[in-house]
């Protein structure tokens, strides 16, 4: 756990360091593509230096200046299964956006969708040694939570404070210098598997890139297609991405859940091509192209060409109506719903105040989609895009990029994490150098 | 068995074009390349060509040659030297202090040096040179102005108020207008010497010269053999002193060989023998008449 805290932390000085440089690279890892953003920090410190959301949500400070999308290899279900293969697509990408940025770039912040995340909720409460809550209160607070059993091969991938209770009053944001006796803390943990972890930092050091902070693609999405009063009301996003989907459920701008379903579009399209029998290309071609998920009359007279070169000409000239098509896509698309429907009752989805469901991600542009979603999820679904950010190519607004955004947010204005507080020194082994200058630091 | 199908272009790049195209990306390294090689390349190409010494030493060659050219224009030449303000044995002695050999390039000469020869010329104070248009080497010179003879260790010699050299001089006679000292050190003292000239006018007829006596005193020598003794200090005031006597006394109309006035406070009188002996008979001859 120590090792973590210290690898999360080192992450965040990066991160530091990019800022001071001014220049850090987005790099959203998916099953389909795999997209890379560079981005200038114009170094606008707020007043007081003190890092806060600034105008426009705090992303006015920095501005795309590189981006490249790359079709992924070597990814599947959001993990890394061929190291080369990801290794080369990840190069490619972040050559692309050196290239048009014309800027080297050496941190990276990457997402992945994958790797099993698991949420937990946990709590913990601390008597105030002082009347009034400190910094050190609430590292105090944060540190005494219990850690659950997450299991062997398992690492956390978010720690986010999502609730401070002083006394009896409860949802607090900021506790610092209020006064009271008891401080109690809600924590959101994330898991996720360690190897994919290990996997993507091997990737990226084999670009010779650093790592300044890791994020699920879920929590990214979040970020950028929830708009600010369904982050505070509650709200589920869904990111349809190519290989899996990502959940997240935000309540009071905090991720309280999140989860993943190994379906996506990828399915989608290998279903098109083992039905029709057409390679996944073409699959791929006429999902983008004529897919859907209800059929009217007037899709039974639409006739979509499947073409081919086999030289056989009865197989080359086949064609099948669009009616046919969505038949296809229906029941894997109402299959990847249900599962997440699955998902979020899990997760007591229907307890939050407000459950506006948010479908984004590139498998959300599939027409007639929100109408599906209504029937299976509930009444509340919208199409999300992610928010415009300065500089952002044309290409690269669409809903596939949701968590590329996200992230770009994320790097501008991470949010606290159980890492960005120092460790009590009550954690520190007895008789350590540490904690004696710890000491001396909080006593004078 | 070969593949039907040629598989699609890997559009990545390997590692190595991955790794250069970050170097390249890199803004120290870029400015190296663009600015730096081109630069040293242009270095390079001169020092290689001037590595060797045959084509040094042409080049050199070359560039005294053009040189040369430009100096040897008739604008740059100096046809004749002009000199103003000397004598004809100062001119003489000019031209030939000054070994030159016209016509001249103006950039040959080196007027500061021959400025500080001339002026190393006894006969000349000071000295201005230049190059008038036309290609004259125009010489100002002002002489210095003899003021005594000085009877030295080397003979009889010409100086001036300063007391430097002037020029030799054969004879006494040859210059009877300029009064005449002799003695050692003299020379350092010419300038209290013209005082106690001045001083002295009443007695010019009379006045034969000045004798330094010691490095430190003056002596004013008389037609007769008469000397008038000075102190080292104050003698202006003292020479005074006597040319009073004289003017009330005629002091020194009588038979006196010496006015010593080396302590100013107790000036002495030196009679001749003839005059001691008279001095004495008259005193004989007062005594008998009062006895």
């Amino acid at each position: 756990m120590t090792d973590l805290y210290q690898a999360q932390r080192a992450m965040r000085r990066m991160r530091k360091q990019a800022m001071d440089r001014g220049v850090i690279a987005i790099l959203d890892v998916g099953s389909s593509k795999i997209s890379c953003l560079v981005l200038r920090f114009d170094g606008i410190r707020p007043a007081g230096g003190v890092e806060q959301i600034g105008s426009l949500a705090g992303q006015s400070r920095f501005r795309v200046i590189g981006a490249a999308t790359t079709r992924s290899r070597g990814i599947s279900f959001g993990e890394i299964h061929g190291m080369h293969e990801a290794e080369r697509a990840i190069r490619t990408a972040v050559q692309a956006a050196q290239k048009m940025a014309q800027v080297r770039v050496d941190h990276v912040i990457a997402c992945f969708a994958g790797a099993g995340p698991r949420s937990y909720g946990l709590e913990g409460q601390v008597e105030l040694s002082d009347s009034m809550v400190s910094e050190s209160d609430i590292a105090r607070v944060l540190a005494a939570c219990e850690m659950p059993p997450i299991g062997p091969g398992r690492e956390v991938l978010h720690a986010q404070p999502v609730n401070f209770a002083l006394d009896t009053r409860s949802g607090l944001v900021d506790p610092r210098g209020q006064i009271g006796h008891r401080l109690a803390c809600d924590m959101h943990l994330l898991t996720v598997d360690a190897g994919a972890i290990q996997n993507l930092v091997h990737c990226v050091k084999r670009c010779d890139l650093e790592l300044a902070g890791l994020a699920s693609s879920a929590y990214a999405s979040g970020m950028s297609a929830l708009v600010e009063d369904e982050q505070e009301l509650g709200a589920a996003c869904i990111d349809m991405g190519g290989g899996a989907t990502g959940i997240s459920i935000f309540i009071k701008k905090h991720m309280i859940y999140a989860d993943n379903v190994r379906l996506g579009g990828e399915h989608v399209t290998s279903d098109i091509s083992k039905g029709l029998h057409v390679p996944i290309s073409t699959a791929e071609r006429i999902k983008t192209l004529h897919g859907g998920v209800v059929a009217t009359g007037m899709d039974d007279r639409e006739m979509i060409d499947l073409g081919g070169d086999s030289g056989d000409y009865e197989r080359d000239t086949r064609r099948i109506s669009r009616t046919e098509l969505i038949g296809i896509m229906r029941p894997r698309v109402e299959e990847i719903l249900v599962d997440v429907r699955a998902r979020l009752d899990a997760a007591g989805f229907e307890h939050l105040p407000s459950r506006q469901i948010v479908l984004t991600g590139a498998g959300s542009q599939i027409p007639g989609l929100d109408g599906l979603a209504s029937h299976i999820l509930g009444r509340q679904v919208r199409l999300g895009r992610p928010l415009r950010i300065q500089g952002l190519p044309q290409s690269a607004t669409g809903p596939g990029f949701a968590a590329s955004v996200g992230l770009c947010l994320f790097a501008a204005h991470p949010q606290d994490e159980w890492w960005d507080f120092d460790i009590p020194t009550e954690r520190y082994p007895a008789r350590s150098l540490k904690r004696a200058v710890r000491w001396f630091k909080e006593n004078w | 068995m070969c593949a039907l199908i040629v598989p699609p272009r890997d559009p990545a790049p390997s590692r190595w074009a991955y790794r250069l195209e970050r170097l390249w990306l890199t803004p120290l390294f870029r400015k190296a390349v663009l600015k730096g090689l081109p630069l040293a390349a242009l270095m390079a190409i001169p020092a290689l060509w001037l590595a060797d010494d045959t084509r040094r030493a042409d080049l050199a060659a070359q560039i005294a040659d053009i040189r040369r050219q430009v100096e040897t224009r008739p604008e740059f030449m100096v046809k004749l030297m002009a000199i103003e303000g000397a004598s004809a044995e100062t001119d003489a002695d000019i031209r030939e202090v000054l070994p030159l050999d016209f016509p001249l390039s103006s950039f040959d000469l080196d007027l500061h040096e021959m400025r500080k020869t001339v002026e190393g010329l006894d006969a000349v104070k000071t000295a201005q040179m230049r190059v008038r248009p036309g290609g004259i080497l125009e010489l100002t010179v002002e002489e210095r102005v003899p003021a005594v003879v000085w009877r030295g260790e080397a003979g009889l010699e010409l100086l001036d108020e300063q007391g430097h050299r002037v020029a030799p001089i054969e004879a006494r006679a040859l210059r009877p207008d300029l009064p005449l000292i002799a003695g050692e050190g003299a020379d350092l003292a010419v300038a209290e010497a013209l005082q106690l000239i001045a001083a002295a006018a009443p007695l010019e007829q009379r006045l034969r010269g000045l004798v330094r006596i010691g490095a430190r005193r003056w002596d004013v020598v008389l037609d007769r053999d008469q000397r008038i003794l000075l102190p080292a200090q104050n003698a202006v005031t003292a020479l005074e002193r006597v040319l009073a006597l004289d003017e009330v006394s005629d002091m020194l109309g009588r038979d006196i060989v010496v006015v010593d006035l080396r302590n100013p406070a107790r000036p002495t009188v030196r009679l001749s023998p003839d005059a001691v002996e008279e001095f004495r008979r008259i005193r004989r001859l007062q005594t008998g008449a009062t006895n």
